[in-house]
């Protein structure tokens, strides 16, 4: 190694003739992407959903919340992500299920990694916005509502924006854990960032510069979730919690 | 017209399923056991007071965690195996991919449970290295007989929470078609044509299976709270 790098073969152009190596990689990179940021607003609106659930008085909303928990944490992700992709669109009722059946099957591909990685991570966002809501204390819910709030105002302006601040620092590794655990989409055929590090080696048979170059695209991507997270998070600080500053 | 399920192809695969779990259960022994092994040692490393020690555990772990583990197992069933064999001039066997998987998954985990080990050790009072020097152990043996014990006790049911995950996890190795429980079943789903009723099985017995061990793990941890 080391004399033999060819990392000129990412301007070549590919058998296919519609643009380079390196455009494989950047529309890899670019779908991984994609499907991130769309699980992602999956999961963080499912996750504050549940989460909510979990900390509310009804005893049978906070056992539905600990259900899905329990399901969605012990079902592996692949098992689940061939569950949305090859038995959802059959067992559907029939009317969603044609449609499902009839979209792009890049497009279907897409829809059902979404899905699944948003409610995979929505159920580790609803552990950590109950956790953020329980560090409250009851003060703070109980303030809220004797100032006249409703139970779903003192969520919506005490108890949620305040979970939210707190608990920027494992939202950082759950997006992290996320761009990670994307890369399971190429089981089903997804052109993202791992199933391109695949087709790479198979047509340029380089498969050092090929998985060196995805590899470290992941590891920049997530440097620069963390990094931007950082920023957020010193932002959001709350005084008078433990690392919270002034 | 709504799905017609028909369950009638599982009872006769199953000594085939459990074949595939044989496997599943293989990778997640040896990773558990290779993984804690490798993992407390890289725990010492990081807690060393060598510089070059700590700074190449650190290295190995953050690697680790930063790459998904598909990438990984890719790593290790594409490049790995054709890495070695020009190294060392190994003639290529029939079938690497099993132990491959073995391998990629015991030095994957023992990034993950290095982290668990090294609080674990950092949470034992430093009175008792301290009372352990003093009455003449050397180092080593201070971790060993005095260290370690404590430490792995408060730190167990952390460790099988993580082996739960890995126990899920050995799934992925899907992507190299090595024969475990899910690559079973959806083989078996697809010759019968059932491949619906294999997938919702195989999520049912990973998620029976997990949710007990998760269970089990949950009464220790209580246990040994109060």
């Amino acid at each position: 190694m080391g004399a033999g790098w060819r990392w000129e073969v990412f301007l070549e152009r590919t058998p296919f003739g519609e643009g380079t190596y390196l455009g494989w990689f950047v529309s890899g990179l670019g779908v991984t992407l994609a499907l991130s940021i769309a699980a992602w607003t999956i999961a963080l609106a499912l996750g504050t959903a549940l989460g909510v659930l979990r900390t509310v008085p009804s005893r049978a909303a906070r056992a539905v919340g600990a259900a899905y928990v329990d399901v969605f944490r012990n079902v592996p992700l692949l098992v689940q992500l061939f569950i949305w992709y090859f038995v959802v669109p059959e067992v559907v009722p029939p009317a969603l299920g044609a449609w499902l059946k009839g979209l792009h099957p890049a497009t279907l591909m897409f829809v059902s990694s979404a899905a699944c990685l948003g409610t995979f991570t929505a159920a580790r966002i609803c552990e950590q916005v109950r956790a953020g809501i329980e560090a409250l204390g009851r003060g703070q819910r109980a303030a809220a509502l004797a100032l006249g709030l409703t139970l779903p105002q003192a969520y919506r302006h005490v108890l949620l924006p305040m979970a939210f601040r707190i608990i920027v620092p494992p939202l950082t590794s759950e997006m992290v854990n996320l761009v990670k655990n994307s890369a399971v989409a190429s089981t089903v055929g997804l052109l993202e960032l791992a199933a391109m590090a695949r087709q790479l080696v198979d047509f340029t048979a380089l498969p050092y510069e090929s998985f060196v170059a995805v590899t470290l695209a992941y590891v920049a991507v997530n440097l620069l979730v963390i990094a931007a997270m950082r920023v957020v998070e010193a932002r959001a600080r709350v005084p008078g919690f433990i690392g919270g500053g002034r | 017209m709504a799905y017609d399920y028909d369950w009638s192809s599982i009872p006769g695969a199953l000594p085939f399923l459990w074949t595939g779990m044989k496997v599943t259960l293989r990778i997640t022994a040896t990773a558990v056991l290779a993984g804690i092994a490798l993992g407390t040692l890289l725990a010492a490393m990081r807690l060393s007071r060598s510089r070059l020690l700590s700074s190449a555990s650190a290295a190995y772990v953050n690697t680790f965690r930063a790459i998904p583990l598909v990438m990984v197992l890719l790593w290790f069933f594409l490049v790995v195996p054709a890495l070695l064999e020009r190294l060392f001039s190994i003639p290529r066997h029939e079938d690497t991919r099993l132990t491959s998987s073995l391998v990629a998954f015991s030095l994957f985990q023992a990034a993950y449970y290095a982290e668990i080990i090294r609080a674990g050790i950092q949470a034992v009072p430093s009175g008792q290295l301290a009372a352990a020097l003093a009455l003449g152990m050397t180092a080593a043996k201070a971790m060993r007989l005095v260290v370690l014990p404590q430490a792995f006790r408060k730190m167990t049911p952390l460790l099988l929470t993580q082996s739960v995950i890995l126990f899920q996890d050995t799934s992925l190795v899907y992507v190299a078609s090595v024969a475990d429980f899910l690559y079973v079943a959806y083989q078996v789903g697809q010759r019968d044509a059932r491949l619906v009723e294999l997938l919702l099985f195989a999520g049912a017995v990973y998620l029976a299976v997990s949710w007990v061990a998760s269970r089990v793990v949950q009464r220790w941890q209580e246990r040994l709270a109060t």
